[in-house]
């Protein structure tokens, strides 16, 4: 059982983010030990949504990736943030909008790779530079404060336990879920191991990728609406550390960069680690360029020891 | 590999081939034709040399991101790193060169090893340079916590050079694009490294070390990033952690502008050089005489970027 257990490739990120809080937790000399659970089960809730929607497009196959999520998050945020205006009743709406905008953004993502024949990097990144536009234009670089009940849901806890943390939890459930029996989750998977196999035997290959980048990016939206909740306001760069995070804890978390396996349990683990990570140096009291310099080393580290895959192709 | 001067050799009598190859040039030739319909006095010696004045450390960094691009791979740090080299260059360059030159040799090292790693440990290089970007990013405020810095008086007269007739950016970038073109398109090494791109296997089959093709292209990423770093600086005069942010996106966009293929080895240092430079045209001068504001200048970079490829696409569904 445990060799079973040691044998998954996600439990490295937990272990990880075991080692991270052990560290911080010994250095407080015990204090704040929940607390940090608390704070960075919430925060790693963002890495876990945009995350999922990046292990989705990137599990279709080499060179499938979303670089538009950062620029993706931040007008998310502030589409919601507008659409709500401050007024309680008007939450749902707002967080619809920003489902909505990222979705279409997705789909105008696809459209660009479809119609183009361009790598879906070059696509990502060219909408990126004009959604990053409409943004500034869009939010005026303003903070747009959040409507007082929607700061608060997004800060409430049951039990110690952030209930924004459980939506990821829950919305993990359902990516395992689709991934595991549903026939979009199963097609994502064939295309990412034989594009041309998965084509061959019926899987109408576009359609899952249109499906796919169209998620991701309304998963993009969603994190941006509860991001701007959560640090009480929408602004352009709220989305910035998400294109390495969003990446990262796909390949941490033991999803395959040459696609065709997906790995969900990971993608919380490795989001842990990573927030846990900063939490860590944080409490180190370590200056922001070092804190910077670590990061990026122990990433880097990190992607050495977990990845390596032969890709057998 | 001589196969490929048959093909280059069919490519001039192919139209569409042509046009395509064409293309860099032609978007270029397009914004210069806006500017000067726009603001006629802006097609001068003193025009250009205030519209290019940035566009010498773009066009180098693009360079820098070709090399990768050539073996398949991506640097999404080529921008900090330019950020780092500038602080480096504002800071220990100036004070004690010895010492600045010793990291920037090392820094160039660092890159060589990346390709090692890279190569040995089949790792994307996306994830590796997105981290690698941080590491830069904390090195260069740790040297230059708050902007600041001078440049070494030598450099400043080097990149402040007038040259006469013709403005010395324009000069300096067909230098650029003309030495990186005879090194890599037509040199033998170079036609190896290009074939690491496209076809790795066979390459290897031939007794090429694919190891070395990777170390030695990340190792010219790192070389050309630290010039572009410099020459920032030599026209700046003064450095900031942030200074080469924006080059990242701006580099990956004037390879795929310059007619650069993201698979295959097939890139092109002469359209990079052009790709780079039209985005500088692009950016500010052109939107500035069309009075767009300043907030979809980046969405500007998009735009173009989006359209040359559809014309790209338009052109190849009509080819064979």
């Amino acid at each position: 059982m445990m060799t079973k257990l040691f044998a998954t490739p996600w439990i490295w990120s937990f272990i990880g983010a075991l080692v991270v809080w052990l560290a911080a937790v010994i250095f407080t000399g015990g204090h704040g030990a929940g607390g940090m659970i608390t704070a960075a089960l919430s925060l790693a809730v963002f890495t876990v949504i945009v995350g999922l929607g990046q292990m989705f497009v990137i599990t279709l196959g080499p060179g499938n990736v979303d670089l538009s999520l950062p620029a993706n998050i931040g007008l998310a945020s502030a589409v919601a943030m507008k659409t709500m205006d401050g007024n309680d009743s008007m939450i749902a709406v707002g967080l619809l909008a920003a489902l909505t905008c990222g979705a279409v953004i997705g789909l105008a993502n696809y459209a660009l790779i479809r119609l183009l024949r361009i790598p879906p990097i070059i696509a990502t990144l060219s909408s990126s530079f004009i959604i990053l536009s409409t943004d500034i234009h869009y939010g005026r670089g303003l903070q747009i404060k959040p409507p007082q009940g929607f700061a608060d849901f997004a800060n409430v806890q049951i039990l110690g336990f952030p209930i924004l943390g459980l939506f990821g939890v829950a919305l993990a459930g359902l990516a395992w879920v689709a991934l595991q029996t549903m026939v979009y989750g199963r097609s994502v998977l064939a295309i990412g191991q034989n594009m041309r196999a998965a084509k061959l035997a019926g899987i109408s290959v576009e359609r899952v990728r249109l499906l796919t980048y169209t998620l991701s990016g309304a998963l993009g939206g969603v994190s941006g609406a509860l991001l701007a909740g959560y640090f009480r306001g929408a602004s352009v760069d709220i989305g910035n550390e998400y294109l390495l995070s969003s990446i990262a804890v796909v390949v941490i978390g033991g999803t395959s960069v040459a696609g065709g396996k997906a790995n969900v349990p990971g993608i919380w683990g490795a989001s842990l680690f990573l927030v846990l990570l900063l939490t860590m140096l944080n409490t180190f009291g370590v200056s922001a360029g070092l804190r910077l310099l670590l990061t990026g080393l122990i990433i880097v580290g990190v992607i050495t020891a977990a990845g390596g895959h032969k890709t057998g192709r | 590999m001589s196969g490929l001067a048959q093909t280059s050799a069919r490519q001039s009598l192919n139209p569409g081939r042509l046009l395509r190859t064409m293309l860099p040039a032609l978007s270029m030739t397009l914004i210069l034709l806006a500017i000067a319909w726009l603001n006629p006095r802006a097609i001068s010696y003193f025009g250009f040399s205030l519209m290019l004045n940035l566009a010498i450390p773009i066009a180098l960094a693009t360079v820098a991101q070709m090399f990768v691009i050539t073996i398949n791979e991506l640097d999404l740090s080529i921008g900090t790193f330019v950020g780092f080299v500038g602080c480096v260059t504002a800071t220990w360059l100036h004070d004690t060169p010895w010492l600045g030159v010793l990291v920037l040799v090392a820094s160039v090292g660092v890159y060589a090893g990346l390709g090692a790693l890279i190569h040995l440990r089949n790792l994307p290089s996306i994830v590796v340079t997105l981290g690698m970007s941080f590491v830069w990013q904390g090195l260069a405020i740790l040297i230059l916590p708050k902007p600041g810095g001078a440049a070494p008086d030598w450099l400043k007269g080097f990149m402040g050079f007038q040259t006469p007739f013709v403005p010395f950016p324009i000069i300096a970038a067909v230098v650029i694009a003309l030495v990186v073109h005879f090194g890599l398109m037509r040199s033998a090494y170079g036609a190896v490294l290009r074939g690491a791109g496209g076809n790795q296997q066979a390459i290897g089959r031939a007794g090429w070390s694919l190891l070395k093709t990777k170390v030695v292209m990340f190792a010219l990423t790192g070389t050309f990033g630290v010039i572009s770093g410099m020459a920032l600086i030599g026209l700046t005069t003064s450095a900031d952690a942030n200074i080469g942010n924006g080059y990242t996106l701006l580099s990956i966009a004037g390879v795929i502008l310059g007619g650069g293929e993201f698979v295959g080895g097939r890139v092109s240092p002469i359209g990079a050089v052009i790709g780079a430079l039209t985005l500088a045209l692009a950016a500010s001068p052109l939107l500035t005489f069309m009075h767009i504001p300043p907030d979809w200048q980046v969405a500007a970079n998009g735009v173009i970027l989006i359209t040359v490829l559809a014309a790209r696409a338009l052109i190849g569904r009509k080819g064979p």
